[in-house]
């Protein structure tokens, strides 16, 4: 993989809050058309913390990612985010927040009629930044993604794996404090997984952004609890044995609706649980 | 494969229908209080004029055309019997301006338009594009619709206009070339025949129509699921719904109006 070039690191998105958490879920349940979906699901993400949440398919691993960013409002129970209850919040309170916040969608969802500077640039432009800041940033951030060279072109000349990355640079544009992947190697070829997981590992440890990451692939997990990334190499390299990564690595596991595990690695590799063992090997 | 056919009841139905009553009503509602709030997307409103203003002008010019010179052949044989031919510009002109003229442009438009914002939207929502937006701070009801009605209105108010003109034009055509009436005689009377009243009609319901166009059509758009299926079922849905829509509210406002100012 060629040697990326950093951009400019920002203090401001790596400041650890003392108290809280960057994602609170209190009991949550959500249903639809009488399917419940989640019930009564309580987890913690803390500031600089990753969580990989794993699930099989129609577990509700997406509808969490919604939840948390608040597309979707729950049944009962609270949600907060960054300290603040966003099940309280009027839709207007909402959008200030998400400012806050990052989601990279399972299908990319790149605005098909807008360039991929338009795409990757749109927040800035809704807050009316000056057009010079905008570009600057707008390259800086297809830099760290590798992809200046799409900066004119549309979403449809892209291919899935890029698309997935413009995503992904759309997402840390205004450097959110947290940010939520949806399956960000769905359907992707194990190389583009690989190349995706990496660009994740690189974000996690330049800006030590807090990261709630859904996928169905357990080895992206843990590649990511067993890699970091080097500055120096500008590379993703292994860590050695036993050693674990700066920024703290954990696991949420979901099964009829309800939550199995939340834990390390460590603890998932060792767990007792006959569906989880079956789920891990 | 056995066929399993599942029952609803009417009460489900009931309140499915009450339910996108409900749904319709509030996003018409907010996406016109959105006129009086920041950001108002005067770019993406002047965009999708030229999409439903210039893109269905083609369409408007012909079916106006045709619409007067049918409007004029058909009443010309009756008119003929009873030696009034030269009465023919009064029964276009009223044709024409106060019920052809919207009501075809406005089906036109509807056609054209409904299906085309039904099919958008639709596609965004299920890319999840909408929820990209949302995500991003943007409200979409400012950002997608509201441009959508401010444009629909504005453009459709101007297309049947020109539909009107041309209907006169089309029914001049057939009056003075198939029945030899005469050019001044059929333009004086098709604009001395027309009062306030007829004019005042025929202004109003494209203003009434394109509301119904584009909320209608976005309305659909927005409801879509189950992809790309999904996204087909909306836009015919779309077209369906806003034509009948506009045929209901055009009798009710020509009746309306006809109770304000008084029949001829």
């Amino acid at each position: 993989m060629p040697a990326p070039t950093l951009p400019s690191e920002n203090p401001a998105a790596a400041v650890v809050s003392p108290s809280g958490y960057a994602i609170e879920f209190d009991n949550v349940s959500i249903a639809f058309d009488e399917k419940v979906v989640l019930d009564g699901i309580s987890f913690r993400l803390a500031h600089g913390e990753t969580k990989a949440v794993f699930g099989v398919a129609g577990s509700g691993k997406s509808t969490l990612l919604k939840l948390a960013i608040g597309l979707l409002r729950p049944d009962s129970g609270r949600i907060f985010v960054l300290g603040e209850e966003i099940t309280r919040m009027s839709e207007q309170e909402l959008f200030e927040l998400r400012r806050r916040v990052g989601i990279v969608f399972q299908e990319s969802a790149l605005f098909d009629s807008l360039k991929v500077y338009e795409n990757v640039g749109y927040r800035l432009v809704e807050e009316k930044r000056p057009v010079d800041e905008i570009e600057r940033r707008v390259r800086e951030v297809l830099r760290f993604v590798e992809l200046e060279r799409t900066y004119d072109m549309r979403p449809s000349e892209l291919s899935g794996g890029m698309r997935r990355r413009v995503a992904i640079a759309r997402a840390i544009t205004t450097e959110p404090e947290v940010l939520l992947y949806d399956s960000p190697t769905g359907g992707l070829d194990p190389v583009t997984s690989n190349t995706i997981v990496e660009l994740i590992v690189k974000q996690r440890d330049v800006y030590k952004t807090s990261a709630l990451m859904v996928t169905h692939r357990l080895q992206d997990a843990f590649t990511m609890a067993t890699y970091q990334f080097d500055k120096a190499t500008n590379k993703m390299v292994a860590l050695p044995k036993g050693q674990h990564c700066e920024v703290p690595m954990s696991f949420l596991i979901l099964r009829d609706a309800k939550v199995i595990f939340d834990g390390d690695a460590h603890q998932l590799a060792t767990s007792r649980d006959d569906y989880i063992r079956e789920y891990i090997s | 494969m056995a066929l399993e056919l599942e029952l609803i009841s009417p009460i489900d139905v009931a309140k499915d229908i009450a339910l996108a009553v409900q749904d319709y009503t509030l996003l018409s509602a907010q996406s016109l209080a959105n006129f009086f709030r920041r950001p108002l997307y005067m770019g993406d409103m002047l965009q999708q004029a030229d999409l439903i203003g210039v893109g269905s002008l083609p369409i408007v010019v012909l079916t106006g055309l045709s619409v007067g010179a049918l409007l004029a052949l058909n009443a010309a044989s009756t008119l003929e019997q009873f030696g009034g031919i030269t009465l023919i510009g009064r029964l276009v002109s009223i044709g024409m301006v106060t019920e052809l003229g919207p009501l075809i442009t406005g089906l036109m438009v509807a056609g054209r338009n409904s299906s085309g914002m039904a099919s958008e939207l639709g596609s965004m929502k299920v890319t999840e594009q909408i929820d990209a937006m949302l995500a991003l701070g943007t409200d979409p009801t400012k950002k997608l619709i509201t441009p959508r009605i401010g444009a629909t209105v504005f453009m459709l108010f101007f297309l049947t206009i020109i539909a009107d003109l041309l209907g006169l034009i089309g029914g001049y055509a057939v009056a003075h070339l198939l029945f030899g009436v005469d050019t001044q005689q059929y333009w004086t009377t098709t604009y001395q025949n027309l009062v306030f009243r007829d004019v005042f009609t025929g202004l109003i319901k494209p203003v009434l129509f394109g509301f119904i166009i584009a909320t209608v059509g976005c309305y659909y758009g927005m409801a879509t699921k189950g992809g790309t299926q999904g996204v087909g079922r909306s836009t015919t849905q779309a077209v369906v719904a806003a034509s009948v829509m506009i045929l209901i509210v055009d009798f009710f406002a020509t009746k309306l109006i006809f109770a304000i100012f008084g029949y001829r």
